[in-house]
């Protein structure tokens, strides 16, 4: 028998639960409810394949082309940047480096993965814009390339410190067994952990992306915000997380504008959502095994 | 030297170029925040509000509602995560839900902020008319913490040896006893060392508060949680980008960066050290 | 003359569909040691865990046949699992006191039970750590953390914890196996005088152990209780090959 106590208790932690799965029915429903509507106005056909954004004209169009590729060039940018640098650090603190070396290096990482978003957005803005147009002789700093470069740095923490802990979790067996074979640390490094580890790594680079496509701050600062495809990487861009956040503030409540930009976050949470089940799918992959 | 051991010396220090190049970045970045706040930052600086439209004065009003905007989304959202944390840990059925439940978790981590905050919009300023303020800011940055502090306290009760739970029942203790006298206190350190992590990510996010909490501009402290308010993150947008004096502005950014930075570093300098800490020193 | 304290009638337990126990029929005397010997994995920790019902905490456990103490029965779904457990106190293979204070590991049992005032309590717990010969070693730091303690005083402090509930038996998995020789000999002088006020019973793969500190020995083997008497019978006149076989050292 079980006291009121008990079934009090159990109840609230089940509530409690519920309620993340409310929350996130709530953004979903919330999403869906404001966005929904500017389809019947827009066809979702011209939506996603016309690349002209003029939202505030006297006859508005909403052609989020311009957005997506702005998004997918800005976040690729950083992909190149940071996945490198990021893997090349991981691998480095794991299985090169001195106890000294990786017992420092590990939390100033986990540190740094804290550093507010908007900080970087102004160190990008005040600091490295200027230079950039200095060193390429451009009209603007604030672009495609500058915005990448910074995203990149902020996406190194979270790919060096998911794919070190992949690293280490790789069991010491292994790497005794290929070097035991005559393999150098590098061969055994990359023939041996490597793929050992690579479920972990493939998650890792899945988070930053993720993370790359759905930061707003840094490219709403940086990247320059015209709306238009960039016909190279010293051309001004904005991506939909920008969009949202720069012209949220001009929209009235309920108006085709409005709708609009709710329509784009459908499109954001969409692509974040499916890169999430991915991830997790490579991460079931590696826990079931 | 044959080709093998050339590959095994340059690999390795391509590997050690990347850490070099990646530390050599964010050197340069803390450096230049550094320099170009320490300038600026005064005792004045930090207790005084902005004065002749931004380009003189400090940064007080925004201190206070960065204060005000995460202590009342963590009091939100502490309970509410550790509960959630027992459930899946600790009761756990029927097991589709907690399945749900684990990928609803993980699908909010994954969310931009951006969305939390046009969330924060339609549902908690415009549909229960909270309007803008501390309230509708509090209650979306709690939804963002939400996940973190669930996948830190799960992390730490799962983390509590089985022993002591069994100890704790052949003793004559109910489940509910257990959770509260055994694993929760055995868990408490690195839930709160979760928890402050959290606090630190959520102290330095705008998107979320852009349309929810903050506020441009005002010279006044909040009184209540239904005004709107200064914060740090937002202060810093909004220097660079509203204003028209830049070169008066910039400065003062730099100035409430810094402050933002040492802020947010401390609290998980502080954290991250005592996570360390406490793996060396455990005994289980 | 001898009482019984528990008694099961066809005890039969699977885990899923694999059957562990099979037809077990046990009495355990009162104010005796008895001992469960047998090779490992067959089932003497898992029939040890059916007198205070920790194979509940096992998903997918089935229980068949009846075990009573006294005239509870203890697999009735009227009856108070948390009750079963205050009266039927277990020491575990690995000492695992909480990283709490000493006094709060022995106070444990009785203020989750919340039937003891704070004065009974106090008194209890001197009184426990007394019964467990930890007394005189930690009388002087009883707020400092039980984890300091030894490896052998965790142990005895664990026993001093389940008596503090006045438990009418005592269940001990393998509780020196983790220990060195003379924490062990320690705690088996331990059990000869606890004996004196509770049934004890002791799984141990230590057969030496069963012969030195036990009046009852039960062998089990495969799931079946395989011989049960008096210990100087079982080890002496084994009335089964498959007894004489394992304290021969044949298997095991």
């Amino acid at each position: 028998m079980k006291s009121y106590k008990e079934r009090l208790f159990q109840a609230i932690t089940y509530t409690a639960s519920l309620f993340t799965l409310v929350v996130l029915l709530g953004i979903i429903y919330s999403l869906f409810n404001e966005g929904l509507p500017f389809f019947k106005v827009v066809p979702i056909r011209e939506f996603l394949f016309s690349g002209a954004w003029y939202p505030t004209h006297e006859i508005p169009v909403f052609g989020a082309k311009t957005l997506i590729a702005g998004s997918l060039f800005v976040t690729i940018g950083a992909l190149l940047i940071g996945v490198p640098l990021g893997l090349g650090s991981a691998i480095y603190i794991s299985e090169i480096a001195g106890t000294r070396l990786k017992e420092t290096a590990k939390p100033v990482i986990e540190l740094l993965a804290g550093i507010p978003s908007v900080v970087y957005g102004l160190f990008g803005m005040a600091f490295l814009a200027p230079m950039v147009r200095q060193w390429f002789h451009l009209d603007t700093g604030l672009n495609v390339f500058s915005a990448s470069i910074i995203l990149g740095v902020m996406i190194i923490p979270i790919i060096a410190s998911m794919s070190e802990d992949a690293l280490s979790n790789v069991p010491k067996s292994v790497r005794e067994a290929s070097l035991a074979l005559g393999a150098t640390k590098i061969e055994s490094i990359f023939r041996a952990v490597i793929p050992a580890a690579k479920s972990g790594i493939i998650g890792s680079v899945l988070l930053g992306f993720g993370r790359a496509v759905g930061e707003t701050m840094v490219v709403l600062m940086v990247a320059g915000g015209s709306a238009q495809i960039p016909k190279s990487i010293f051309a001004s861009t904005r991506p939909m997380t920008s969009t949202i956040a720069a012209e949220m503030g001009e929209t009235v409540i309920g108006d085709l504008h409005y709708q609009s930009l709710f329509a784009l976050a459908i499109l954001l949470f969409a692509l974040t959502f499916v890169t999430n089940l991915i991830t997790e799918l490579v991460f079931l992959k590696r826990s079931s095994r | 030297m044959n080709k093998r051991k050339l590959q095994n010396f340059f690999g390795t220090g391509i590997l050690g170029l990347a850490l070099l190049i990646t530390f050599g970045f964010l050197l340069i970045f803390l450096i230049r925040m550094f320099w170009m706040g320490y300038g600026v930052l005064s005792w004045e600086f930090i207790s005084s509000a902005p004065r002749k439209g931004m380009t003189e004065g400090g940064i007080f009003p925004a201190i206070v509602g960065t204060f005000w905007l995460t202590t009342l989304a963590i009091v939100i959202a502490l309970p509410l995560g550790v509960f959630t944390a027992i459930y899946l840990t600790s009761y756990g059925k029927p097991m589709w839900i907690v399945k749900i439940v684990k990928i609803a978790i993980n699908t909010l981590a994954g969310t931009p902020s951006i969305i939390y905050g046009l969330f924060g919009m339609a549902v908690f300023v415009s549909l229960f008319g909270f309007d803008i303020s501390i309230l509708s800011g509090s209650l979306t940055l709690a939804i963002l913490a939400l996940p973190m502090i669930i996948n830190a306290t799960e992390e730490a009760l799962r983390s509590v040896p089985r022993d002591f739970h069994d100890a704790s029942l052949a003793l004559g203790a109910t489940k509910r006893q257990t959770i509260m006298r055994v694993m929760l206190p055995t868990a408490l350190p690195n839930i709160l060392t979760g928890t402050i992590i959290s606090i630190g990510r959520i102290a330095g996010e705008t998107a979320p508060i852009m349309f929810t909490a903050a506020t441009f501009y005002s010279r006044l402290l909040p009184k209540s949680w239904n005004d709107e308010v200064m914060a740090l993150p937002y202060h810093i947008y909004a220097l660079m980008t509203e204003g028209t004096h830049s070169e008066s502005q910039v400065p003062i950014a730099y100035g409430t960066a810094l402050v933002l930075l040492l802020m947010v570093l401390s609290i998980s300098a502080v954290a991250i050290y005592t996570r360390y800490a406490i793996r060396r020193k455990r005994k289980w | 003359m001898v009482n019984t304290r528990i008694q099961t009638q066809d005890l039969n337990l699977w885990f899923g569909n694999q059957q562990v126990l099979h037809n077990v029929n046990i009495p355990i005397y009162d104010r005796m040691v008895t001992a469960i010997i047998g090779p490992s994995g067959c089932g003497k920790s898992t029939l040890l865990r059916c007198f205070n019902r920790m194979n509940d905490l096992i998903p997918e456990t089935r229980i068949e046949g009846k075990i009573s103490l006294g005239d509870m029965d203890l697999y009735s779904p009227k009856t108070d699992v948390t009750q079963v457990r205050a009266k039927v106190g277990m020491v575990f293979q690995k000492p695992n006191p909480f990283p709490k204070s000493i006094y709060n590991n022995v106070a444990f049992g009785m203020v989750v039970q919340g039937k003891y005032s704070k004065c009974e309590i106090h008194i209890r717990v001197e009184e426990s750590l007394r019964a467990a010969w930890l007394w005189e070693e930690v009388k002087d730091r009883l707020h400092s953390p039980a984890m300091a303690l030894s490896g052998g005083q965790q142990q005895r402090l664990c026993i001093a914890r389940a008596l503090a509930n006045n438990p009418e038996v005592l269940l001990l998995d393998e509780p020196t196996s983790a220990l060195d020789p003379q924490s062990t000999a320690k705690i088996e002088e331990l059990c000869l005088e606890l004996k004196k006020s509770v049934s004890i019973l002791i799984v141990t793969h230590n057969i030496a152990q069963a012969g030195r500190i036990s009046d009852y020995t039960a062998f089990m083997y495969l799931g079946q209780l395989v011989e049960f008497d008096i210990t100087e019978k079982v080890f002496t006149v084994p009335a089964d090959k498959r007894t004489e076989a394992y304290l021969t050292g044949v298997f095991g």
